[in-house]
């Protein structure tokens, strides 16, 4: 099984140098909206199975659904990173604007 | 007999650090004092350490570090984007060989830049092997550039060793809590030992590691600043604590930055719509702040590839495709940047000798002996300590406090530039009362000229332009001004309601 990085990906960088296997990679093309971002080698990735206890690139990135399991699901669900569900994103949005 | 007198021009303390112009600024001589005489000496050209040398010299940043190891909910890690000015923002991230030649051809190019730093878009600690690759390549060849490094505080404790080795003498931690439930209303998660981890214990590792980080660093004779971003409602009261706790570990200077969170910018507070300070409010927490430690004012919050004086942007003109066509014989600009320091420290000089006489009699002014209220002005400089520039080319204005004892440097606000001298001018009105409103406060700008139209706009919203102080040094037009006003008798009256100087 493998992970993969998707549209939304904001090439931060934090999650290409914790790989254990070098399977993140940044593919060569254009700027701006056409520059493509960071993918995982499916040949290369080893979920980190017998390296880590965590997956690096998921314990790292910072944005929310962007690293998919093998199954396709995020690592990184909504309100997972933020520490705001989303049923509790109002109540604490009126909160912060109350400050 | 009461005297009006521009504090701290008059030569005190001496040696190389002696010239700090103002009893509020970031390298306040007073503050600075029990500091020995060669850590004076390291902040005396530093335009980031030293408000007296921000007006004479120039740094730069260069984008090495783009990961990060925690987030921050002012922060947005999608950082490209060649139109905002603020931490954490780049145009292009470079390789340490890169990163080098840039700087050689903006100290080549630019002789009164004085400092490179390493500060992002990411945590420079975090890409260690970058960062330090970096210092070391420039510590053998451009050895008249000052170091520095700022960090999350995260993995310091780790590279302190290793920074000490790369002679870097300069280091701001950020540090906006001391507490962990404060931490958490910041801080969502770190990346620490391999494992993401949330909430209030990454608060208290972090926490932990830049108290550790800053001890250490003291405890090795580098010269540490402490950053703290003020955010209302969160950490705004309890930053006074903060300052006290990391003076006493032995940080030399405290900013306190406000906040920036506009929903566009993307970040969980911006798009959460947290508020950032108000003036009034920022100036109000650094005035309790400097009770306890120096405080810098002039921080612009620049992005992590600026290059220039504080407050303006030159990166356009050192792109990679520019730099990789330039040749830079690095000995002969070290030639030319030794003259032009002398040249600068020569003229400071001057300024400071002819300061030192301006001292005036407020009894020859026939004052009252009561005391005057104290008067915000504005300032439109472009450099040198001087008033040198158009009213309708600041980007921004530098705030100063006069009272009848002394001028003080206590902040800057940011306007955007109302005119372009082109076409742009169908706009003017909008952003000229948008101009007239961030100096809000102030009873008076001071600028080398001014237009008709500005002119009858700020004096409808109270504030009296003056232009006669061209080519003046600021806080000496400053105390000139004041000196007029309490002729006038202007200053017997009660602050203008909105002028809140102090809490």
């Amino acid at each position: 099984m493998a992970f993969q990085i998707i549209e939304g990906c904001v090439n931060c960088w934090a999650c290409e140098p914790l790989c254990p296997s070098q399977a993140i990679y940044l593919p060569p093309g254009g700027a701006g909206s056409a520059r493509p971002h960071f993918r995982i080698d499916p040949g290369k990735c080893t979920e980190c199975e017998g390296d880590h206890a965590d997956p690096q690139c998921a314990s790292i990135c910072p944005i929310e659904g962007v690293i998919l399991d093998g199954l396709g699901v995020p690592l990184n669900p909504p309100g997972s990173l933020t520490g705001i569900p989303p049923e509790r994103l109002a109540a604490t949005m009126a909160e912060i604007q109350a400050r | 007999m009461l005297e009006l007198k521009v504090l701290g021009q008059e030569g005190v303390g001496g040696g190389p650090a002696g010239g700090c112009t103002s009893s509020g600024c970031g390298g306040s001589l007073d503050a600075l004092a029990h500091l020995p005489e060669h850590i004076r000496a390291k902040v005396h050209n530093h335009p980031c350490y030293s408000e007296e040398a921000h007006h004479h010299y120039a740094r730069m940043h260069v984008a090495v570090a783009p990961a990060c190891n925690i987030q921050c909910h002012y922060c947005n890690r999608k950082y490209d984007c060649a139109n905002e000015s603020r931490p954490g923002v780049v145009s292009e991230l470079l390789t340490p060989d890169q990163a080098v030649k840039k700087v050689m051809a903006v100290a080549a190019s630019i002789p009164q830049m004085t400092v490179l730093g390493i500060a992002g878009p990411g945590d420079p600690l975090a890409n260690p092997d970058r960062t330090l690759e970096t210092f070391r390549q420039l510590t053998e060849k451009a050895a008249d550039i000052k170091l520095c490094v700022s960090t999350n505080g995260l993995a310091l404790p780790d590279l302190v060793e290793e920074l000490c080795q790369h002679n870097i003498d300069h280091v701001t931690i950020t540090i906006n809590c001391v507490d962990p439930d404060v931490g958490a209303k910041i801080y969502p998660w770190i990346f620490w030992k391999d494992r993401r981890i949330k909430g209030r214990k990454a608060a208290e590792i972090l926490i932990e590691r830049q108290q550790r980080g800053l001890e250490m660093l003291v405890g090795r004779g580098v010269l540490v600043k402490v950053n703290s971003v003020m955010i209302p409602g969160v950490n705004d009261q309890h930053l006074e604590e903060v300052s006290r706790v990391v003076k006493a570990k032995g940080a030399f200077l405290h900013n306190v930055m406000p906040l920036i969170a506009e929903a566009e910018h993307g970040t969980f507070f911006g798009v959460m719509g947290q508020r950032g300070p108000t003036h009034d409010e920022l100036q109000t927490l650094q005035d309790a702040c400097a009770g306890d430690m120096a405080m810098m004012r002039h921080c612009r919050q620049c992005r992590a590839d600026a290059v220039g004086m504080l407050g303006e942007d030159r990166g356009s003109e050192f792109t990679l495709d520019k730099i990789e066509s330039m040749e830079i014989d690095y000995a002969k600009a070290m030639e030319e940047r030794r003259q032009v320091h002398a040249a600068i420290e020569a003229n400071r000089e001057a300024q400071r000798k002819k300061s030192g006489e301006s001292f005036v009699s407020l009894s020859a002014l026939k004052v009252r002996k009561k005391e005057t209220r104290p008067v915000l002005m504005a300032v439109a400089t472009t450099g040198g300590g001087l008033i040198n520039q158009h009213f309708g080319h600041a980007r921004e204005f530098l705030i100063y406090e006069a009272t009848d004892k002394d001028v003080r440097f206590v902040g800057h606000r940011k306007v955007d530039l109302y005119c372009s001298g082109g076409d742009t001018c169908g706009d003017a009105d909008t952003t000229l009362e948008k101009t007239i409103r961030a100096l809000a406060g102030c009873e008076a700008v001071l600028c080398s000229k001014i237009g008709y139209e500005p002119w009858g706009l700020l004096e409808a919203a109270g504030i009296a332009p003056n232009g006669e102080h061209a080519m003046e040094p600021i806080e000496d037009a400053v105390a000139a001004v004041y000196r007029e006003m309490a002729a006038e008798g202007r200053l017997e009256r009660p602050a203008p309601a909105k002028l809140r100087l102090t809490a």
